[in-house]
């Protein structure tokens, strides 16, 4: 399953890429591909590897082993760099010019007429709300107004693939709402995204296909509904009740597999998450309790990385 | 890489070079320090002694370039590293050769304009350009070679600035007073002429001697050669060095 088929529709195609750093291994031999115009989402936890492998697919840092293409390309070429749009997880614009000087700066490294690059800039200025500080140095914006613009530097060479390390994070609702927007708008024109995150709400909300990484090592790519489904054990009831109750009463449930306190709400685990509500109906009754309220849910996102990412480490002990 | 691959990454070393000087050379306490820093360390060693403008000037004119040339590069790289801006410009289309090119051609300029004030003045004030052709000749291949050293500074794959200051200033400061700026070539004993062999500045500095006073101790094509020499080398050096520790920085 994880193995890239090359095909001229991938927009990348990564086999057996891996990275070490001081004999450590960051990146395991890893495989995948993104098919052109799909909008790919590179999940995993701290340290799992995601800013390494995007390092090595816009060619920051070189591979120890394997190779990576972009577009047929090889990951690092002047030619793939080219087509490529990159906001990077850590990285600034030039805080000690204006906006615009960055925008222009970015252009001339990507070889752009000036016209054509001053146009640009303005458009995605403007698309950005950042067009009437465009003159104003750098160092006065605000995060979210520094991360809108790195998304404008990279846009600007209008890039067939943009690649987006953690881009919203940190930042407040109105910014991050935006950059998500734009996102999905540029994925429905054509253009290829590959997003790394640790934010499973972003990646739920965006992504036609995820991998989540782990230690370096891929355990799974799907598409997010698929990966839900395969963490049927994750279903649950989330039920909160006007009067105190013992946790332990709740485990002696028929069918619930594990209860967890959550504020003033329980989460029960079960397989048969109707059956559950209806015995949390009676148990209610029967106890005199009052019901606030009761929900069943289907398994997250976060409930499927959680459970892989934890297999995973079950199974290497 | 065809020709005009080629053509393209020099141009966008310019492009890396505009940026450097509009981010740090052009600052006011840059180029008043560029000319000031040698301008003071001069006089306190030319003060109270009886020296011509003739003869002050060719070593005054060396360290103005040596020390401009030499003043910003170290910084830039652990700087972009500190400001995490390296990232960005490394995942744009240019190579790291061609990062490396920009950052000397930006520390090539500031170090080739501010050192053509001094000699204003001392046109001003009286001395003669015998040679101004192989002046010019020298200043731009001294200046490349400066450069180039200056990046040399900053091959440690370190974010601190102060470090990369110290140890540039660790070197440059005792390469100053081997390199026959205070006493010429010619008066040097034979140990003292060894010691200065080994620095650049020594060939660019008796270059200086032979265009502005007509006295240098060795032939023309030398100190040309000389200069031309350590400019490939501390290129290459950088280039290598800066390949193996740039993507520590990152």
């Amino acid at each position: 399953m994880l193995k890239p088929r090359p095909a001229a529709n991938n927009a990348i195609e990564v086999t057996n890429l891996t990275k070490y750093y001081n004999g450590n291994i960051a990146v395991d031999g890893i495989s995948f591909a993104v098919t052109k115009g799909s909008f790919f989402g590179f999940l995993g936890p701290n340290g799992a590897g995601k800013t390494t492998t995007v390092r090595m697919l816009t060619g920051v840092i070189q591979p120890n082993k394997g190779k990576a293409l972009l577009s047929g390309l090889p990951a690092g070429s002047i030619e793939a760099k080219q087509i490529s749009g990159v906001v990077p997880e850590m990285a600034n614009p030039y805080i000690d010019i204006s906006a615009w000087h960055n925008l222009m700066l970015m252009a001339e490294l990507y070889g752009m007429p000036g016209n054509m690059a001053k146009e640009r800039a303005g458009y995605w200025l403007h698309e950005m709300g950042l067009f009437p500080r465009k003159d104003n140095l750098v160092k006065e914006y605000s995060k979210g107004m520094k991360q809108r613009l790195i998304l404008c530097m990279a846009l600007l060479p209008d890039p067939q693939i943009l690649f987006l390390d953690e881009p919203t994070s940190g930042l407040d609702v109105q910014s991050s709402r935006l950059i998500k927007d734009i996102l999905r708008s540029l994925n429905a024109k054509g253009k290829t995204i590959f997003l790394t995150t640790h934010d499973m709400d972003e990646a739920n909300q965006l992504c036609d296909y995820v991998a989540i990484i782990n230690k370096g090592s891929l355990v799974a790519v799907d598409a997010p509904e698929k990966l839900k489904a395969t963490t049927d054990s994750r279903h649950s009831v989330e039920v909160s009740f006007g009067n105190p109750i013992e946790l332990d009463s709740l485990e002696k449930l028929a069918g619930v597999r594990e209860v967890k306190k959550q504020g003033d709400k329980y989460r029960l685990y079960t397989n048969n998450s109707g059956q559950l509500a209806i015995s949390l109906a009676k148990y209610s009754e029967s106890n005199g309790l009052t019901l606030v309220s009761l929900n069943t849910l289907i398994p997250s996102l976060e409930d499927a990385f959680v459970a892989l990412t934890d297999k995973e480490e079950t199974d290497n002990g | 890489m065809d020709k005009k691959a080629l053509f393209q990454q020099v141009k966008r070393a310019l492009v890396i070079a505009k940026k450097d000087i509009r981010i740090y050379y052009l600052k006011g306490p840059v180029v008043i320090f560029g000319i000031l820093f040698p301008l003071f360390l001069f006089l306190s060693f030319a003060v109270g002694r009886n020296l011509g403008i003739e003869f002050m000037m060719p070593g005054f004119l060396g360290m103005v370039l040596f020390f401009t040339a030499t003043a910003i590069s170290p910084a830039v790289a652990p700087m972009e590293t500190q400001l995490k801006t390296l990232e960005r410009l490394m995942s744009c289309p240019v190579t790291l050769p061609t990062i490396i090119l920009g950052d000397v051609l930006a520390s090539f300029a500031f170090g080739i304009v501010i050192s053509l004030i001094p000699l204003m003045v001392g046109l001003g004030l009286g001395i003669s350009i015998y040679q101004p052709v192989v002046l010019g000749l020298g200043m731009i291949l001294a200046a490349f070679c400066f450069s180039a050293l200056g990046l040399l500074f900053s091959v440690a794959p370190t974010s601190n600035t102060s470090t990369i200051m110290m140890l540039s200033s660790m070197v440059k400061f005792p390469v100053v007073f081997i390199s026959g700026i205070f006493i010429p070539l010619t008066n040097l004993p034979d140990w003292g002429k060894a010691i200065a062999f080994i620095s650049p500045l020594t060939y660019f500095t008796d270059l200086a001697r032979h265009c502005l006073q007509t006295s240098g101790h060795l032939p023309v094509w030398v100190d040309l050669g000389a200069l031309l020499t350590f400019a490939a080398v501390f290129l290459i050096l950088a280039l290598k060095l800066h390949q193996k520790t740039m993507p520590r920085r990152v």
